[in-house]
């Protein structure tokens, strides 16, 4: 397969980030990194699709979202569970102990539903704009901001960081929270 | 840690949290976000792309299914 050096230099890049959106996604690195060699292969195979001068970036993204979508479904149960026992199952990597660091985190994440997930991921940490986010996830704008509000509420509730405006609690407590050690 | 006086967050209606929530979580997303790609690229993403090219004129992979 002919691949343009550039193309493919671009393409290599995008790993990292594909990477952490594929491991937010799915809570495990295993399969993060099967569905990120999935992608590649298939955006690779389809590169012809790509339009030239659009943003490879979230094209890619979108082929891992879908990816990732129509895994899901086959295995729904064991993907998204409710009740959090699932978090056990959460994979770290050994070398990599700042995996625990986060783990709350992705406990927290692997509770949301998955629209509001991965419209989280994209807007909050892959720095996609809300336009952009609700290309990759073909919806309007307008739902992309209403899933990431509803997503950072949950979060919040989950990781238990209210804010002052909603318990007023008193100023060592925020202290606290605000120091919190990651 | 990064600053974050960034763009307000969409919507400001329906019970939405405050700046300094909003902040915190954004915060964290990011660290954790920030973490993986810091990894970089793991060799076996280098060295399928390398097999890839090196499959030239097979004409495909083991990849068969619908277009992205």
């Amino acid at each position: 397969m002919k691949i343009d050096d550039a193309l493919r230099d671009s393409v290599l890049a995008a790993v990292p980030k594909l990477r952490a959106f594929a491991i937010s996604l799915s809570g495990n690195v295993d399969r993060a990194d099967d569905l990120v060699q999935e992608t590649l292969l298939r955006a690779l195979t389809h590169i012809d699709s790509f339009q030239p001068g659009t943003n490879l970036q979230a094209w890619l993204f979108t082929i891992l979202r879908n990816l990732f979508r129509s895994e899901y479904r086959k295995r729904k149960r064991e993907v998204e569970d409710a009740d959090g026992h699932y978090a056990d199952s959460l994979i770290t990597h050994p070398e990599q102990d700042s995996q625990m660091e986060f783990k709350e985190l992705r406990v927290a994440l692997s509770k949301l539903p998955q629209d509001q997930r991965e419209a989280l991921i994209l807007v909050g940490a892959s720095g996609f704009s809300y336009e952009e986010a609700a290309k990759i996830c073909e919806c309007a704008v307008g739902t992309i901001k209403s899933r990431v509000n509803r997503a950072r509420t949950r979060l919040a509730n989950e990781l238990s960081i209210e804010g002052p405006s909603d318990l007023a609690p008193d100023a060592s407590v925020r202290a606290v929270v605000a120091d919190k050690p990651r | 840690m990064r600053s974050e006086t960034s763009r307000s967050v969409g919507g400001g209606s329906s019970g939405s949290l405050d700046k300094e929530t909003q902040t915190k979580i954004g915060q964290q997303l990011r660290a954790m976000y920030d973490d993986v790609v810091r990894q970089g690229v793991p060799d076996r993403f280098s060295e399928l792309l390398k097999r890839l090219e090196q499959d030239e004129g097979s004409g495909r992979v083991d990849d068969e299914e619908s277009k992205p």
